[in-house]
């Protein structure tokens, strides 16, 4: 028997909220572990990316650890996936682009409501963030968007079965939504 | 620069009101005055004109906005705007501009819709699209009047000017000087004189005689699109309305034309009989001449023109002494807007609004100024019709091709011993007139302007003419020593800066394109970003509303085609790269956080902080 | 008889002086559409509703129907292009759908989805715009407007306000608000104003009200805008 399909996840400037969809698959998710193996994903806790066939990506990229982890994705998935619209988009974290990058560290760290002790961090271990948040396909190139704020379970189990039965992808109507 | 009398604002356009009237559609006119008198367009002034029009302060905002020679706030009162046309940067252009800046203490450098000005309101340097003279650049245009013939002196001494406050009055003459370059003379720039015969001849024989002659002569529009002439002077004569108007469209817009320029400078009179002859056919007692803005130094000469016709009878009440013969013309300045040179746009224009595109049906031969009947035609094709009427249909068929009657004026430019004005027949092959330049080792020739098409030496002996290579004059050279890059980029950022922004294709697309140009010549492209040029341009040709949008994305579709290694030499080695510069996108972190460390960098290629 | 023309093989009437969109919501054919609204006079910016005649594009809002003329308002080819242009609508602005009052009835998300557009594709520019929420009843996003001048035409034509123009030009080109101060809440506009009323997108919104409808049953959620309609025809039931 051929080797099972190897799937990667990771969230970057993202709620978790497209992961928590893929697990609202519900059973479903006994089937899916049966159809592919689960490599580095936040659900397996592996933390080494291996090469797989399939990344899903969610979140956009807001800061200098995302950029590093997107691009080994691309480098690693052969078919890689932004899952849920701020992946697609930015999202809402992409709003914070209506404002300079001190601006909003400002806001939150030193002026914000319920601030103690104000100062924007400044730990080197804390990766840098990027003067704006990008949705991922303007860092690498995406083979597939699943949009929706989250893309619903039965939206991402349509791409699954489709993607991993080699079958066209096409969505039904009600699946696709932005928000 | 008059800072002799102390004008209110408000003062200032009390009296443009009472000297030039209260018509809406005056709006335009008024405001080009107030910029030039005050360098800006002041609050005050949006609301007297506002409240003395009847249109909202919103649209008049909104006009200044628009047209790229008014500003909501004050420019220098020396405002100087560096043409900046293609063949001005093979000029130089871009060294004299560093130089001038340096010269006058100012830091940067000015970028589309970016001026530069000065803290104590002395100056400001800001780019102008192509002033049309690229036969004699680089160039410039200091409150509103064409410099010429730039090099560093001419430059230092502007510098030395403007710092002791010299008005413009007492600049030395020859900065101003305008060459008419004329190389080449055939049917229409043989002979400049004319004595009213064209119009003699209408009021002798008759509209439907002189209709006749044109219809013969085959004539075609010379502003680009080549619509046959009579025709469009028959469907307007024909539309039903209350007024008729002739408009002659001189906003020679088109980047590296200026034929226009020199025709009205030697050959006005036989342009305004041109106008007054269409005037007759179709009946029309009001015309318009729409005068590029950065031609405003022709505005007297123009002017004195019209008076003297008006004191011969050959324009004005009772022309030629035929009761009821009455036709009389206005000149409207532009304002620094490529789209206004379409004929719609144009229109909109004259009526004091933004240069905005119309709806197409109604064509202004049905609904034109004032939704009457229009005709709106190039300068060459006014001036060709007088000939016309003056000498018969077939004088102009004797040369030229099958669907081409007659000749076409060329304006030359770019790398070769002679640019200026050429006048061929049509049919004339494109080696021809490099040859006749003095073109050598001829990498392209950019035939008729930005908008126009890319020609490689494997296509030099096809022929001007509206079967092959129509053409509305432009015809720029580049030599081998060339980067045609430099091309694209100042056409894509020409088109993105022009786009009117009525249309989703051309106001986005254009924007977009001239973002991935940039992106490939900054060496950070990809493969993808080609395929995404040729995308974007596709639908840009496709989709768009108007001309404009639609001819925008040809220099870069051509050069794709035929000079890939322009894009290629540059590309990344990825199939795909960021659409934006991920380590200056850390550079606002990087001012926070107070680093500047490996740590705090994003390596291009491995994608790994170091 | 009546004269007819043919829209993806199927026969259209239509009467002298109707465009191509005329006549076909007259047949009850859909044609994806922003900046038309049948209320207002035909305007042509939005080039959503490109189709092909013949192998020229134009758009239906705009192009007069003619005898036995041939269009294509459905093949892949024509949904790549209005998709294209719909991308470069959802860049040029700011659509974080998530977070806007009027997702699930939005006219130019719904005919994205016509379409089959997943993401924007094209570079975001990201641009910085206001919000103007000076208004007592009514809140502007100018981070929304796809600027439609549907707001600008009924203030004009309808309302006899001028309320609305866009200004600047190219990718500048914005909605403006004629009071002294720029200012919604300082012009003449009132909520009962057809301007109010004709926001294909959520960038005119009634203050104090929105999500208010349970996703799953907002207008486009089960259904797509070629069934249910512009937004305009339910203004009841989503306002
Ligand atoms: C973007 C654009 C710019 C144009 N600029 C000019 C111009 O500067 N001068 C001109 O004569 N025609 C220009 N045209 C063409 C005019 O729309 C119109 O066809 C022409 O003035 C008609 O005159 P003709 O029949 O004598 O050529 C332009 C067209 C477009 C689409
Ligand atoms: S193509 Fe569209 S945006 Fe461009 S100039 Fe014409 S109408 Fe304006
Ligand atoms: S206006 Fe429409 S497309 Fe834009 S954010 Fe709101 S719902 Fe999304
Ligand atoms: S506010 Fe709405 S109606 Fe007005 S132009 Fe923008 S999108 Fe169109
Ligand atoms: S609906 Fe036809 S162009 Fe907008």
């Amino acid at each position: 028997m051929a080797e099972k399909p190897r799937v990667a996840t990771a969230s970057l400037c993202g709620c978790f909220g497209c992961h928590m969809s893929l697990l609202d698959i519900d059973e479903r998710i006994l089937q899916l572990v049966d159809l592919v193996t689960f490599d580095c994903t936040p659900l397996t806790d592996i933390k080494i990316l291996g090469d797989c066939d399939l990344g899903l990506i969610e979140g956009g990229v807001a800061n200098a650890e995302n950029v590093e982890v997107l691009r080994e994705f691309r480098r690693r998935c052969k078919t890689l996936v932004a899952v849920g619209a701020c992946a697609v988009n930015g999202g809402i974290p992409a709003m914070r682009n209506q404002f300079s990058l001190a601006e909003c560290l400002r806001e939150s760290y030193c002026y914000g409501i319920g601030v103690h002790n104000p100062g924007i961090p400044n730990d080197p271990e804390i990766p840098l963030l990027l003067n704006q948040v990008h949705p991922i396909h303007e860092v690498v190139a995406i083979d597939y968007f699943l949009p929706g704020c989250p893309p619903s379970a039965d939206a991402i189990w349509t791409f699954l079965t489709a993607f991993l039965e080699g079958r066209p992808i096409a969505f039904p109507y009600t699946q696709i939504h932005f928000d | 620069m008059n800072a002799s009398a102390v004008v209110t604002v408000e003062g200032f356009v009390a009296e443009s009101l009472a000297t030039h009237g209260r018509d809406p559609r005056h709006l335009l006119q008024h405001l080009i005055r107030v910029q030039q008198r005050f360098s800006y367009v002041p609050d005050a002034a949006v609301e007297a004109l506002s409240a003395a029009l009847d249109v909202t302060r919103t649209q008049v905002r909104a006009a200044v906005a628009f047209y790229a020679f008014l500003h909501e706030r004050p420019r220098g009162a020396f405002e100087i705007r560096f043409s900046d046309n293609i063949t001005d940067r093979m000029l130089g252009s871009r060294r004299l501009i560093r130089l001038l800046i340096e010269r006058l203490g100012l830091s940067g450098l000015p970028a589309w819709g970016r001026d530069l000005i000065r803290d104590d309101g002395r100056v400001s340097v800001g780019l102008a699209s192509c002033t049309g003279m690229c036969d004699q650049g680089p160039a410039l245009l200091v409150n509103g009047q064409a410099v010429t013939n730039l090099d560093a002196q001419r430059v230092d001494r502007i510098a030395d000017l403007v710092q002791e406050g010299i008005p413009l009055e007492r600049w030395p003459g020859e900065f101003f000087r305008v060459e008419n370059n004329i190389r080449r003379r055939g049917l229409l720039l043989g002979n400049p004189a004319t004595d009213g015969a064209a119009l003699r001849r209408l009021v002798d024989e008759g509209a439907d005689a002189a209709l006749a002659e044109v219809e013969r002569s085959g004539l075609r529009g010379r502003g680009g699109a080549g619509f046959t002439t009579a025709l469009k002077w028959r469907f307007c004569r024909e539309a039903p309305g209350t007024d008729r108007y002739v408009v002659c469209n001189a906003d020679e817009g088109e980047p590296g034309t200026f034929k226009d320029r020199v025709l009205l400078t030697d050959y006005a009179d036989l342009v305004i009989e041109g106008m007054t002859v269409c005037a007759g056919v179709i009946g029309a007692r009001r015309g318009f001449l729409y005068l590029r803005g950065e031609y405003r130094y022709l505005l007297p000469h123009l002017e004195s023109v019209l008076q003297r016709r008006r004191a011969e009878g050959l324009l004005g009440t009772r022309i030629l002494g035929r009761d009821g013969f009455d036709f009389d013309i206005e000149i409207h300045l532009g304002a620094g807007a490529y789209i206004c040179g379409e004929e719609s746009a144009l229109i909109e224009s004259l009526e004091g609004k933004r240069g905005v595109t119309r709806k197409r049906p109604p064509f202004p031969v049905t609904s034109g100024f004032d939704d009457q009947p229009t005709v709106v035609n190039n300068v060459e094709t006014f001036l060709a019709s007088a000939r016309v009427v003056q000498w018969g249909g077939y004088w102009l068929r004797g040369e030229g091709t099958d669907q081409s009657a007659g000749s076409k004026i060329l304006s030359v430019s770019g790398d070769c011993a002679r640019p200026g004005i050429y006048e061929y027949p049509f049919g004339t092959p494109v080696h021809r007139v490099l040859s006749d330049c003095g073109a050598e080792n001829t990498q392209a020739v950019q035939i008729s302007g930005a908008a126009g098409a890319t020609l490689s030496p494997a296509e030099f002996d096809r022929i001007i003419a509206f079967e092959d290579l129509p053409t509305a004059g432009s015809f720029m050279i580049f030599d081998d020593s060339r980067d045609l890059l430099d091309m694209v980029r100042n056409f894509a950022a020409f088109f993105a800066h022009e786009s009117c922004g009525f249309c989703t294709p051309c106001r986005v697309g254009g924007a977009l394109l001239r973002n991935l140009v940039e992106k490939v010549a900054a060496g950070q492209g990809s493969e993808y970003d080609l395929s995404e040029m040729r995308h974007i341009g596709a639908v840009m040709r496709e989709a768009s509303y108007c001309g404009l949008g639609h001819t925008a994305p040809n220099h870069v579709l051509n050069t794709l085609d035929k000079f890939p290694s322009i894009y290629r030499r540059r590309l990344a080695r990825e199939a795909h790269t960021p659409s934006f510069d991920l380590d200056a996108a850390l550079s606002e972190a990087r001012g926070i956080a107070g680093r500047d460390d490996p740590g705090t960098h994003i390596h291009k290629l491995s994608g790994e902080t170091a | 008889m009546s004269k007819t023309f043919k829209l993806d093989g199927r026969e259209i009437p239509f009467e002298t002086g109707q465009t191509i969109m005329d006549a076909a919501l007259a047949a009850g054919v859909y044609i994806p559409h922003l900046c038309h609204n049948p209320e207002f006079a035909p305007h042509g910016s939005c080039r959503v509703c490109v189709v092909d005649v013949g192998g020229r594009q134009v758009s239906a809002c705009t192009a007069a129907a003619s005898e036995g003329m041939e269009v294509d308002s459905s093949s892949e080819a024509i949904q790549a292009t209005r998709r294209a242009i719909l991308q470069m609508l959802f860049v040029e602005g700011n659509h974080v759908c998530p977070a806007c009052e009027k997702s699930g009835a939005c006219q130019l998300q719904a005919v994205a989805y016509y379409t089959g557009m997943l993401a924007p594709h094209f570079t975001h520019f990201f641009p910085r715009r206001p919000v103007d929420a000076s208004h007592p009843d009514v809140v502007i996003d100018f981070n929304r407007c796809i600027l439609c001048e549907l707001c600008v035409r009924a203030s004009r034509d309808h309302d006899g306000k001028r309320v609305f123009a866009i200004s600047g030009r190219g990718l500048e080109s914005h909605l403006v608000i004629d009071s002294a101060s720029g200012l919604l809440g300082d012009s003449s506009f009132a909520a009962s104003d057809k301007a109010a009323h004709v926001c294909p997108t959520g960038a005119i919104l009634p203050k104090g009200r929105g999500y208010e409808t349970p996703i799953g049953e907002r207008l486009y959620d089960r259904e797509p805008i070629s069934i249910v309609g512009d937004v305009r025809a339910h203004e009841e039931e989503v306002l």
